[in-house]
């Protein structure tokens, strides 16, 4: 059965296939459309209004994240009345919230920050009765600003339908609408996991990693991909490096690998112990019943001297070698040819077992 | 993995036993959550705990800790008598099914719920259940392994699976999680004392020779060599006399502590290499500085084949060197000449040459996703699931397997049975998470999680501090008073060199695999003074 499907789109002719929406065909045609609520892992949502589009013969203006595509549909997505309607719904969620990208941590990756520039806002026309809401920094890892919230529900189905915690929800009506926990307690008194699917899914500084505030701006921040050197999943993620040094974890769907974008808490909040003062920095050789600072060419006479002589003296068999299951295949390799080409034992494991 | 981890929010079925895939594998367990809330997956969970995805089930069968042997027999006990195994694949693809079958024959329900503590009832419709999907895959951890008879266990599991005729197929299959983040490739990589890369023996001579001369020595050794804790053993009789430990902290990882100790120090050189002063570290004559993962090239291997990039981010602290880097300067200062490497990549292409299962793979291949293994050529796709059409031996064997009952059984001193294990927030050793501000907060200490029938036999209020022994030695940490754990058992987590669950462990270990029973040891639990 034929599931291709033929469109137009501003005028001109496109492909797309049954059970896409008009937004994934434009989107697979390279048309953008504006979006917030809208996420390539999460059920469509429909919230935002900002991808709404005009399809002719077709009352209104319907959202295109929702809409499902048709053959022969002619769309319009961006027309002057779209546009400005699209302002206006941008300039009433700048007049809702305190968005002052000077103090936010996702000033240049803000998706608010983006949509305000592109449709050119400059002033806010509209004056509301909106009240700062307190901060919920109670947790060491996630800082909630309900001020800087635009209810995209993003944060909300990243918990219910990616992870399926269901920690978080939307509570109350039209502009008393707030992101609430279970109980409308602080994230740390809640049953959250602390995965951070939501800081993730946030397209504003709503949602922030707490432990790399001010540690570095997006722009000064070198992404390195790496795999996670916890448990056996093998997630991808992004190492945020500045001034050498760690300091924050990012991922994406796009990066590949078998997480498709989500991490949990030890991927995503555990790596600073790599940056911790605690990290052994010269080799440390035991004198007098006590272990002090050395230098590598020291230490490792020692290590060589020593094996050689239990070796020559005991036989290759009273030496052993614990390798392990933190280092890579490469280095696991070689502790396993040391073990046998070196001293000639086969006595060489690892913590499979523990 | 015979399976992929995607693969999982596809399945009919799913059998999760000795795992607590939300705490320990969290991503993995959001793949089984969308499958089971779409309605695509029903789940069951086979655990003596109540985990959370016990939520999420279907049936979720409590068993006695150390009775998996019997109640999987039960399982199949069921499908075979009630005629609902896949008689097609049994028949085609495995042979030894008589063996099986007369070996479940005596497992029936009523006998599993004796041993098991298993309704009789449940068995029945679990093993309904999971022989009518049309892919059912079984998923599980060290719940099932950290026993004596552990690798029975797991001979049990893929026995059900291949009944059912769920290997070979997609969304299907026995799937181990594997716990730390390169153990799979620890054990592809040869770091086991019996089998070179890709589970080549050592005991075969044509293995022998391939990488004799391929490493440019004479000989290699014949004799498979010690397990960590026979090593611990042998260190303690003054037969092992010198240890080079690489990123281990047996001192808080290894059962009974106590004896570590006591062979640790009795050694007569002891080298550990590590990035941080462990608890092991302490104890030894030199310590290595170690680069970590985000200061250094190389791959790891996950739970389900897959080798992956490891990328250098950032210098590594002070004087400190990768690991690959050490040992070859160690190896050149033995004389050893063909240990001097460029690069991680150049020893990546080497181990390449000699392991068939990693044949195909070079980093350039692997920086797109990475590829998983068998990978035996430059122009293969890599492998989503195993044993697809064919077994890798041929036919598919079923083991007659006979439960046994644990090494340590209760007794009117120590009345309770202690199942150790892991928690969330913390990794292992501890060595990395306890020192993480955000990790470490949310779980900062031991605790001992009771049921409440027994904590009021004690006396025993939620938050107190107990007392836990075993004939081996002892901890104080704060009771979690709950339904965790069933009445006559306790959960303790590992994690804790301050209240360390290893101290009470029994270092009893399965014939086979050598894995030492934590999931099971006779202890009891006294109110603090």
């Amino acid at each position: 059965m034929d599931d291709k499907l033929t469109l137009t789109i501003n005028g001109i002719s496109v492909r797309g296939k049954k059970g896409q929406t008009v937004l994934e065909v434009c989107r697979e045609n390279s048309i953008k459309v504006p979006t917030l609520c809208f996420h390539p892992k999460m059920p469509p949502y429909g919230g935002c209004r900002l991808c709404i589009v005009e399809i002719q013969n077709m009352r209104g203006l319907p959202p295109s994240c929702t809409t499902p595509a048709t053959d022969g549909m002619n769309i319009s997505t961006h027309t002057d009345r779209l546009f400005k309607i699209r302002r206006t719904v941008l300039e009433l969620l700048l007049a809702y919230g305190d968005h002052n990208c000077l103090m936010c941590e996702k000033n240049s990756e803000c998706e608010l920050q983006n949509l305000v520039y592109e449709h050119g806002i400059d002033t806010v026309r509209y004056k509301t009765n909106f009240v700062p809401k307190p901060l919920d920094d109670s947790s060491s890892m996630i800082v909630r600003d309900p001020n800087k919230c635009v209810l995209c529900g993003r944060c909300v189905r990243g918990c219910l339908s990616v992870q399926v915690n269901g920690v978080i929800d939307i509570a109350a009506r039209g502009s008393d609408s707030f992101i609430t926990t279970f109980n409308g307690g602080l994230l740390n008194d809640s049953n959250c996991a602390f995965c951070g699917e939501c800081v993730a899914s946030c397209p504003t500084g709503a949602l922030t990693q707490k432990q790399s505030r001010f540690k570095g701006r997006p722009w000064e921040l070198k992404k390195v991909q790496t795999t996670c050197t916890y448990c056996g999943v093998g997630c991808q993620l992004e190492l945020n490096v500045k001034d050498n040094e760690v300091v924050k974890v990012t991922t994406d769907p796009e990066l590949g690998g078998p997480n498709q974008g989500s991490l949990c808490v030890k991927g995503r909040f555990g790596n600073d112990f790599i940056n911790h003062p605690d990290r052994l920095k010269v080799p440390l050789v035991k004198k007098n019943g006590h272990l002090q600072e050395s230098t590598w060419d020291e230490a490792l006479k020692i290590v060589a001297d020593k094996m050689g002589s239990i070796k020559k003296t005991s036989g290759p068999d009273s030496l052993a070698f614990f390798s392990s299951a933190r280092t890579t295949n490469e280095e696991n390799y070689l502790v396993s040819k040391f073990a046998r080409a070196v001293i000639g034992t086969n006595n060489v494991d690892h913590c499979a077992r523990l | 993995m015979t399976n992929s981890i995607e693969e999982l929010e596809n399945s009919d079925v799913i059998l999760l036993t000795g795992s607590n895939t939300r705490e320990m594998h969290p991503v993995i367990s959001s793949f089984i959550k969308r499958g089971v809330v779409s309605g695509k997956t029903k789940l069951i969970v086979a655990d003596p705990r109540r985990i959370d995805l016990v939520d999420f089930a279907e049936i979720w069968l409590r068993q006695k800790p150390g009775s998996d042997v019997a109640w999987l027999n039960g399982l199949m006990h069921v499908i075979i008598k009630e005629g609902l195994y896949a008689k097609k694949y049994v028949e085609e693809r495995t042979e030894d099914f008589e063996a099986l079958k007369k070996a479940v024959s005596t497992y029936t329900p009523e006998r599993v719920e004796e041993i098991s503590g298993i309704p009789a009832a449940d068995i029945i419709a679990a093993a309904r259940l999971y022989a009518a999907a049309p892919a059912a895959a079984i998923a599980y951890a060290m719940g099932i392994t950290q026993h004596i008879n552990g690798t029975d266990a797991v001979k049990s599991v893929a026995n059900l699976s291949m009944l059912c005729g769920n290997i070979g197929i997609e969304s299907g299959g026995v799937n181990p999680l594997r716990g730390q983040n390169n153990v799979q490739g620890a054990c592809d990589m040869g770091a086991l004392p019996n089998v070179l890369t890709a589970y080549q023996s050592v005991t075969l001579p044509e293995v022998r020779e391939k990488f004799a001369k391929y490493w440019g020595v004479s000989s290699l050794p014949e004799k498979p060599g010690l397990t960590i804790v026979e090593t611990i053993d042998a260190a303690a009789k003054g037969q092992i006399k010198g240890l080079f430990i690489v990123g281990e902290n047996p001192m808080i990882s290894d059962p009974d502590l106590h004896h570590v100790e006591e062979g640790l120090r009795k050694l007569d050189f002891l080298v550990v290499q590590d990035i941080f002063l462990t608890e092991t570290a302490k104890l030894a004559d030199v310590v290595l500085p170690a680069a970590c993962f985000a200061e250094k090239e190389g791959t790891f291997s996950n739970t389900e084949r897959r080798v992956q990039r490891v990328r250098k981010a950032v210098d590594a602290p002070g004087e400190a060197k990768a690991d690959w880097e050490i040992m070859g300067e160690i190896a050149s200062r033995m004389g050893y000449k063909n240990m001097k490497y460029a690069s991680a990549e150049a020893i990546f292409d080497e181990m390449a040459k000699v392991t068939p299962s990693y044949a195909g793979m070079t980093y350039a291949r692997l920086d797109d996703g990475g590829l998983q293994w068998p990978c035996p050529t430059a122009d293969h796709p890599g492998t989503k699931f195993l044993h697809k059409e064919k077994f890798v031996r041929g036919k598919g064997k079923f083991h007659a397997i006979e439960w046994i009952p644990p090494a340590e059984p209760t007794d009117s001193e120590y009345p309770l049975i202690l199942i150790t294990g892991r928690v969330l927030y913390q990794y292992h050793t501890g060595t990395m998470t306890r020192r993480s501000e955000g990790l470490n907060g949310c779980a900062p200490e031991c605790f001992v999680e009771i049921n409440p029938v027994d904590a009021q036999k004690l006396g025993i209020a939620n938050g107190e501090m107990v007392k836990v022994s075993s004939r081996r030695g002892n901890l104080t940490a704060k009771a979690v008073v709950g339904e965790m754990t069933d009445v006559g058992a306790i959960f303790i987590p590992f994690h804790y060199f301050e209240a360390a669950a290893n101290n009470l462990t029994i270092a009893a270990l399965d014939p086979q695999a050598k894995i030492p029973e934590y999931k099971v040891c006779a202890v009891k639990v006294e109110k603090t003074k």
